[in-house]
């Protein structure tokens, strides 16, 4: 063969290296592994694959603290383009969640829409039908234009391609705060279910599959992707525009129908099917072949393209969207390709995988690259130095005891349900399908999702959570509290927690204050899910969240899936029946000042998001068995959980979503009302039960070592706590709490 | 009852609208590639919802050029009933099979939601089973759902009685407030002049069983099967 060094003997400038993110000392350590100089493809896919999007070169070494195990769990983590969970009655579910922060950044709608075609394709790869789609995102203040232009555009993005690929949006959460201005999260989380044993590994399964690419044809649009995602925002990221992808849902839709027929249908045709998602051919070829343990050779000429006058480079690297790579089985290439072009779609042959463990590429007819499958995938790896920042550690030791109590209680309760993060999001959700499919049973702003899997009495219960300012308080503490609040809003529809898929948005790893807040966030994830017996099985890392006024605020989010064995059970969030008895499971009702620490009351009345953050996993294992085990006795109204805004607003949503009042008026508050109404304590939740079922609530409480008080009973068209401490219309509470975003976004 | 389900590419609820008509009700319901021809033996056609061909160019107005579409067009002819909804409405406006045009909903903005509609006609053969003036609630979930006609055409259809839901409020009073896309006198579905094809933006498949929030739905497919089976 040519050299494939030859054209470009020197070494590679500065500016080549910052256009894929390689730094000096990983060029040099590709080099010597090399051997060689690297071509100008090989340094590009080097680049792409050792990118922390592709490669996570400062994250994985931290996945060892995830339990990642269970009779539950059929795949490994990372091993796959998603993980899979096992949920009775020969159905397997499969999600994961993903991070399309930076492209959403600079262009939101294409950004957030591509970013639900890509995770989208991750769970149809393997073969699994898409059932549902949540939504975690995250922006900065409504009061800066460029926040709202972003909120919008995100908004309508998920919205315009999601719902044209007909898969429900049954959850996720929206939030607003500084440490997001000019650097929104937009975190997307796909679910599908196919039956046991019929998913395919993204892999070439041994030397002489066929690589064919299905779908769009490839185009100059996303270059170095993986590497803009993996670098910080500054004010020339809006010249890397051309890095950002524009989607073509419809495309989408027809790969999707495609190929899960293809993986349902006919298995024996292919080895394996990969998306092509960040760094495009490149990492889905080179990764499938990986997997298989094989090399390969892949010839561009063969690819189609979209325009003309693009080199080898640019097709290995284009992150063109709707494509996918089948590896498929010698002799049955034909097949594959009439399968295809029945739901119109083109197919290429374009390579295969071969014995020797390299991965060769062919470009005008000469080989272009010549460069281990192993090298490209072994990325160097990174445990940084960690310490926490001393700006973060002085709001956590922030004491809410030196503040004055709540003067108005009732003025303070209207104003927290009209903030953007309590308030009601139905502005985002209307712009969602949430019930194609017809399986929708609990839509979003529930405490979870519901979809039941038709043929089964079966039901999933799916959420997103997240608290950033928890976790930049402690983020151990915050993130193990994420999970904690996953795992109890799925409870609550009675669910029983069974697996989580996450994504970790944080700053700039390489800074130990970062690493820090990373590093911790990781341990305390890990450690809630051991406690829950919720495996993490799929995920996503991402880092370099950073603008020129500093890093995100550090936000994990956690998807969890939970498991309702009969969907006739579920449990819904609003008050029920007259005379029922209303229960605040977990807790007196009167909280120390601590349990302020990083609220939005604070944050709201205060200004602050400061104050010290803890968890108590026990507390809240108790608590999601407590509430599972009475759904399954069928001894609950409604269940909703206390997160932001305390007992007070918790109270209120019960209230609102059932269209009743409360009359609580023996609450004992304590020596601090602020805490007692808006407090965000853990491992808490109101639960309405029937007369007939209140003696078996209080003994199954009791067992569980769950505290129970009886608030008051639900009647009436007020919600009355205290006597008069708090007494609001359950009307002028709504009206509150739905009126700010189609103020704020509509002008209504 | 036979009824057949068409399926273009993009089209998403041609398994929800099979399995109201079939699982629930019992009744034959085959999925049509839009690539067939041939629709003999079938009682009944179902224009499910979706974004057939991406909804691109126009909703709907790639679809009436399918295939399948003469054969549409022969049962149409016959007097033979055909039902839309969303998607399904805006193919049969483009097809000439309805009159009118479904614009982008005024607000800009997708609109999922649940949705009244009042039943003005309780004699068609797709709401013989409701009463006149009967609130219906039926999700909706569109784009471009936003029923316009001109002032000729609304006359007409006026006083053809062809107007057969409105969007309204729960207590079935059709005001500016329940309009949810900006239709013109807050039309959600109309009936060619024979009585046979009717469409309508909400969706009466998202509607047919209490699990899923409501069975007000079962009311259309009732409605269908009691006239023309």
């Amino acid at each position: 063969m040519a050299e494939p060094g030859s054209k470009s003997q020197t070494s590679a400038s500065d500016e080549t290296l910052a256009q894929i993110a390689l730094s000096r000392d990983e060029y040099e350590q590709a080099r010597e592994r090399l051997g060689r100089e690297p071509s100008d493809v090989e340094l590009g896919m080097i680049g792409a694959l050792w990118s922390e999007h592709c490669g996570y070169k400062h994250s994985k070494p931290l996945f060892r603290y995830f339990p990642t195990e269970g009779p539950q769990i059929l795949t490994e983590l990372g091993t796959e383009n998603a993980g899979a969970v096992d949920i009775g009655d020969g159905w397997v579910v499969v999600m994961k969640v993903e991070s399309h922060n930076h492209p959403s950044a600079i262009e939101p709608y294409e950004g957030a829409a591509t970013g639900v075609g890509g995770i989208v394709r991750d769970i149809f790869a393997m073969g699994a039908r898409p059932i549902a789609l949540l939504d975690s995102l995250r922006f900065g203040p409504l009061d800066d234009p460029h926040n709202r232009h972003l909120f919008s555009g995100v908004v309508s993005g998920i919205g315009g391609y999601g719902n044209c690929l007909g898969i429900p949006n049954v959850g996720g959460e929206v939030v607003f705060g500084e440490g997001y201005s000019g650097n929104p999260l937009v975190n997307a989380m796909c679910v599908g279910i196919a039956p046991v044993g019929s998913l395919v590994g993204a892999t070439t399964g041994g030397p002489g599959a066929v690589f064919m690419v299905v779908g769009a044809d490839t185009g100059k649009d996303g270059l170095h992707g993986a590497t803009f995602a993996s670098v910080e925002l500054n004010e020339a990221s809006e010249e890397r525009r051309p890095a950002v992808q524009v989607g073509n849902p419809f495309l989408e839709k027809l790969l999707m129908e495609a190929c899960v027929q293809l993986v349902q249908e006919h298995s024996d045709w292919i080895e394996g099917l990969q998306d092509c998602g960040a760094a495009g051919l490149t990492s889905a070829c080179v990764e499938s072949a990986a997997r298989g343990g094989t090399g390969l050779r892949l010839d561009t000429d063969a690819v189609p393209r979209r325009e003309a006058g693009m080199t080898p480079y640019d097709v290995m690297l284009s992150e063109s969207q709707e494509r996918m790579v089948a590896l498929v089985k010698p002799g049955h290439e034909d097949d594959v390709r009439k399968l295809f072009e029945r739901w119109e779609l083109t197919t290429a042959i374009i390579g295969e995988s071969t014995a020797d463990g390299l991965t060769r590429i062919i470009g005008d007819g000469e080989e272009v690259a010549a460069i281990d499958v192993d090298l490209l995938t072994g990325p160097p790896s990174y445990e940084g130095g960690a310490w926490q920042g001393e700006a973060d550690a002085a709001l956590a030791r922030f004491d809410p005891s030196t503040l004055p109590d709540v003067a108005d209680a009732n003025a303070a309760l209207l104003r927290l349900l009209a903030a953007p993060n309590i308030a009601d999001k139905s502005w985002v959700t209307q712009q969602y399908d949430q019930q194609v499919l017809t399986n929708t049973v609990l839509v979003p702003g529930s405490d979870a999702g519901v979809v039941r899997i038709k043929g089964t009495q079966r039901a999933i219960a799916l959420c997103t959570d997240g608290n950033g300012r928890a976790v930049r308080l402690n983020p151990h503490a915050g993130a193990a509290r994420a999970v904690a609040e996953a795992a109890r809003n799925v409870a609550c529809t009675g669910a029983r927690p069974l697996a989580v898929t996450d994504c970790l948005n944080f700053g700039n790893p390489e800074r130990p204050e970062i690493y820090y807040q990373l590093s911790q966030a990781v341990q305390g994830i890990g450690d809630a899910c051991r406690m829950f017996e919720t495996p993490v099985v799929s995920g996503n890392v991402s880092l370099y969240n950073e603008t020129p006024s500093g890093p995100v605020t550090p936000t994990p989010v956690i998807g969890m899936l939970g498991l309702i064995e009969d969907v006739t059970k579920v449990v819904r969030m609003g008050f029920r029946d007259e005379g029922d008895t209303v229960f605040l499971l977990g807790a007196e009702v009167a909280q120390e000042a601590a349990t302020l620490g990083g609220s939005e009351y604070l944050a709201v009345e205060h200004g602050h998001e400061a104050g010290a953050v803890e968890v108590d996993l026990k507390a809240e294992l108790a608590l999601i068995r407590l509430l599972t085990r009475a759904a399954e006795e069928e001894l609950l109204q409604s269940a909703h959980d206390l997160a932001d805004g305390g007992l007070a607003v918790a109270l209120v949503e019960c209230a609102i979503a059932g269209e009743i009042g409360l009359d609580a008026p023996g609450v004992e508050f304590g020596s601090r009302l602020d805490a007692a109404l808006f407090g965000e304590a853990g491992a808490r939740a109101i639960v309405s039960v029937a007369p007939a079922k209140v003696e078996a609530v209080v003994a199954l409480a009791a067992e569980a070592g769950v505290r129970a008080v009886d608030l008051g009973r639900v009647g009436g068209t007020r919600l009355r706590l205290g006597g008069d401490v708090v007494d609001c219309s359950v009307e002028n509470a709504t009206a509150a709490y739905r009126e700010t975003l189609p103020r704020v976004m509509d002008g209504e | 009852m036979r009824f057949a389900v068409l399926v273009f590419p993009g089209t998403w609820s041609e398994g929800d609208c099979q399995f109201a008509l079939r699982d629930i009700l019992g009744h034959e319901a085959d999925l049509i590639w839009h690539r067939e021809t041939n629709l003999d033996g079938y009682d009944a056609l179902i224009f499910p919802g979706g974004f057939s061909y991406g909804d691109y160019l126009r909703c709907g107005a790639i679809a009436r050029f399918a295939p399948i579409m003469p054969a549409v067009q022969r049962h149409a002819a016959a007097g033979r009933p055909i039902f839309g909804s969303c998607n399904g409405f805006q193919i049969l406006c483009e097809a000439g099979l309805l009159p009118g045009v479904l614009m982008r909903n005024d607000s800009l903005q997708f609109r999922c939601r649940p949705q009244y509609v009042r039943v003005e006609r309780g004699d068609t053969g797709f709401s013989a089973a409701c009463d006149e003036g009967q609130a219906l609630m039926l999700p909706i979930s569109h784009g471009e759902g936003n029923y316009f006609a001109d002032d000729e055409t609304l006359a007409q259809l006026e006083a053809a009685r062809q107007i057969v839901f409105r969007y309204c409020d729960a207590d079935g009073d059709v005001t500016a407030a329940s309009n949810p896309n900006g239709s013109r006198d807050n039309i959600a579905g109309v009936i060619n002049a024979t009585g046979n094809v009717l469409g309508m933006m909400p969706h009466p498949e998202r509607a047919s069983e209490a699990l899923l929030g409501g069975e007000d739905g079962l009311y259309i497919w009732r409605s269908i099967i009691e006239r023309w089976s």
